[in-house]
């Protein structure tokens, strides 16, 4: 138990209850206001994407799928490659500082407060590898760790690390065409077994997916079986 | 990132041709460096980047070639980010101790556990393998820059006295206190002491813990001083890697200088957060030279400050009275009762309803100060039957700058307000009550700068304020003592117009 919330700084006051006797309580680390402001992916989404239907424009909604996902999977270049994505929060305002400050600033301990949440949302996905999205040699240095890698392991998760990077990385601002039709950004790094494997990659956030299907695309291609995202937060 | 020592020199990992044994900075008992050699070309904008500054590689625009190359030739300083001492942690960018401020992390840049701090880390990350880069030495050569005083006010007799201690504090690389009552006039007695370090070459700031005070004052020395281009530095303001003689900076920027300036004048050192923060007073001892002049300005010194002055132990300089000569308007002190349990009932306690009747029967304006922004809903309830056009602001009241503003027109007869409005804003024809000023909010500092509130302008050089109160409590007798002596100081010395 940690004394102050992580994110504000505020003293935790530790509530006791009869819960708290009985069952085996989950580390608290942020205050509950903190806790408020991060806000679950509940009701209806986007089948493949985690995308919350509810909170797009109808136009935007094909059945069960966003209209970015129908795009993707008419495409017979990218059809059927990632299976999902399952996001966990929201991208709010809030979640949004979080991460800057996890990932841009580099304060690593905030990946704390999401293990609980990841392990048991990593437990139902039943993997044979947990593939974090690799960083470019530079960028790595940059940050001082990469942020998905730092997620797995602050909720006591091993990492595999199928793949890395062709070249840098310098592509958030790209247009969607220009990241869909960049020939190949990552690469296998051999030795591990991966056909008929499911694998399951972690990134902090799914914004056009477009990165996570290079990835899962290379994977099956190499004959994984089936090749599944678990992402922090869906924008 | 990792060094080599090599030659009795630091070598970045990534500048090694071969490999070689290497450690991270905090590692390395003591920092090697190398002396100057006076014929290197170094460059310029290097040198503006980094004199007086203590920043991160990531902060400074040039390759790590070239930075090595000024440390080599001496021109660049590295200092440990993280020192340990008797193994725990300690920030040398913001002197941070505390043990849950720090967190560690498998780096990828030493490729070791690295410790890093967490207070400062909205500035870029402090960790125990990175190195603090600063210039090799903090004096100005640049060409002689005139800092002609362009002003023709007159100072009053308190002031004079105080700007000559500025001078003379100056002159002696001493510290010094100047307590001036609110509205005495502080910066115009400062103008003759920033001049004075200027014409020495002295590097001057002005630090203050209000982004807002950091803008108003601004254009006011700009003014006074046109022939110097003074640096304004806040969060996102666009002169952060200016270099200048005279720089005016919130606390919190200064975390980037280190050993910068000969004068540092720390205003409202007894104002939140400065006085709260002990990381915000690192920063600003950070930034001064070893041999350099500090100077305090406060209407309102903690108790610790005014014990020191009264045994000798602290420099200092006292401006009892205001600048258009007019005593302080001294506090009046009233019970109310439990005026609490009132609220609860829809009520305001009579006392306090009549002097606010008052006020708007007499048409002269009022502050009425609370010590939480949740009564706001039951207060203006009450109130706004009185008159529909009381309003109230807090912190994080988003009109708060309309409000502010419609209260200076004259639109709001009565603005109730939480301690945001305890110091800066100044209306002319003021009265003020203080609601529940037994309250813990309500210290002695602040129950000071609110009553200085009143009697601000040499037009309405006089005014009500009255603390409301159940139970007396140290701080408003303190508040009202200081006050009573302020006038008294001043009286004695022939500083106020008695009729
Ligand atoms: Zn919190
Ligand atoms: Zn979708
Ligand atoms: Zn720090
Ligand atoms: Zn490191």
């Amino acid at each position: 138990m940690s004394e102050y919330c992580l994110f504000c700084h505020e003293e935790l006051i530790e509530h006791i209850s009869w819960s708290t006797f009985f069952s085996k309580r989950e580390e608290e680390l942020v205050c509950p206001s903190c806790q408020e402001q991060l806000e679950e992916i509940t009701g209806k989404r986007c089948d493949i994407c985690s995308r919350p239907l509810e909170r797009i424009d109808a136009q935007y909604v094909v059945g069960t799928r966003c209209s970015d996902c129908v795009r993707w999977e008419n495409d017979s270049e990218w059809q059927g490659y990632l299976a999902g994505n399952l996001s966990i929060y929201l991208y709010n305002d809030f979640l949004k500082e979080i991460i800057s400050q996890y990932k841009f600033r580099g304060d690593y301990l905030l990946a704390k407060v999401f293990a609980q949440k990841l392990k048991t949302s990593i437990r139902m996905l039943h993997a044979d590898y947990l593939v974090p999205i690799p960083l470019s040699t530079e960028r790595q240095f940059e940050r001082g760790f990469n942020q998905a890698e730092a997620l797995l392991r602050e909720a006591g998760l091993h990492s595999t690390h199928l793949l890395q990077r062709t070249h840098g990385e310098k592509q958030s601002k790209k247009s969607r065409e220009d990241r869909i039709h960049l020939s190949q950004i990552f690469q296998l790094t051999d030795s591990f077994v991966i056909s008929g494997k499911r694998i399951l990659l972690i990134d902090d956030i799914y914004t056009t997916g477009s990165t996570l299907r290079h990835a899962a695309k290379l994977l099956r291609k190499a004959g994984a079986d089936y090749v599944f995202a678990l992402t922090l937060a869906r924008s | 990132m990792r060094f080599a020592i090599f030659d009795k020199k630091l070598v970045p990992e990534p500048l090694l041709s071969e490999p070689q044994t290497t450690q991270t900075i905090a590692k390395i008992g003591e920092i090697p460096q190398p002396s100057r050699n006076l014929h290197f070309q170094y460059c310029n904008d290097v040198r503006k980047r980094l004199i007086g500054k203590q920043l991160l590689l990531d902060e400074i625009p040039h390759t790590l070639d070239e930075i090595h190359q000024h440390y080599e030739q001496g021109y660049i300083t590295l200092r440990k980010g993280i020192v340990f001492e008797k193994g725990t942690p300690r920030c040398q960018r913001c002197g941070n101790q505390k043990p849950h401020l720090f967190s560690s992390f498998p780096c990828s840049r030493c490729r070791e556990l690295c410790t890093y701090c967490r207070k400062c880390i909205m500035m870029g990350r402090v960790s125990t393998c990175t190195p603090l880069y600063s210039w090799s030495d903090s004096e100005c050569q640049s060409a002689r820059e005139t800092a002609n005083l362009v002003w023709n006010g007159t100072l009053s007799f308190g002031q004079q006295v105080a700007s000559d201690e500025v001078v003379k504090a100056i002159s002696t690389n001493d510290d010094l206190l100047v307590w001036a009552v609110c509205g005495a006039g502080k910066t115009e007695l400062l103008f003759e002491g920033i001049r004075y370090a200027l014409s020495l070459q002295k590097r001057v700031c002005i630090a203050t813990p209000r982004t807002d005070v950091v803008q108003e004052l601004t254009p006011r020395l700009q003014a006074v001083f046109p022939q110097i281009d003074v640096a304004s530095l806040y969060a996102g303001s666009p002169d952060r890697h200016k270099y200048s003689p005279l720089t005016i900076s919130t606390t919190h920027q200064l975390f980037r200088f280190y050993q910068a300036f000969d004068v540092v004048i720390v205003d409202e050192v007894d104002a939140f957060p400065y006085s709260m923060d002990e990381t915000l007073q690192y920063a600003v001892q950070n930034a001064r030279k070893e041999r350099s002049s500090m100077i305090y300005l406060s209407a309102t010194p903690n108790q610790q400050w005014q014990k020191d002055c009264r045994q000798g132990k602290r420099n200092f300089v006292t401006i009892p009275a205001r600048y258009h000569r007019k005593p302080l308007p001294v506090p009046e002190l009233k019970w109310c009762g439990n005026w609490d349990k009132k609220l609860k009932q829809n009520k305001l306690p009579p006392n306090v309803m009549k002097w606010l009747k008052i006020r708007l029967d007499m048409e002269k304006q009022a502050l009425l100060f609370i010590p939480k922004i949740e009564l706001i809903p039951k207060l203006l309830a009450i109130l706004q039957k009185l008159d529909s056009r009381i309003e109230a602001v807090h912190a994080a009241d988003p009109e708060r700058k309309a409000k502010v503003q419609s209260m200076r027109q004259k639109d709001i007869p009565i603005l109730v307000t939480t301690t945001i409005l305890e110091r800066g804003v100044t209306f002319p024809n003021l009265d003020v009550a203080v609601l529940g000023s037994e309250e813990q909010i309500f210290t002695a500092s602040a129950l000071v700068q609110i009553a200085g509130r009143v009697g601000r302008s040499a037009q309405y050089p006089t005014g009500n304020i009255t603390f409301f109160h159940f139970g007396r409590t140290e701080a408003m007798l303190q508040a009202r003592k200081q006050i009573q002596n302020m006038n008294a100081e001043a009286a004695k010395k022939g500083m106020i117009d008695i009729e």
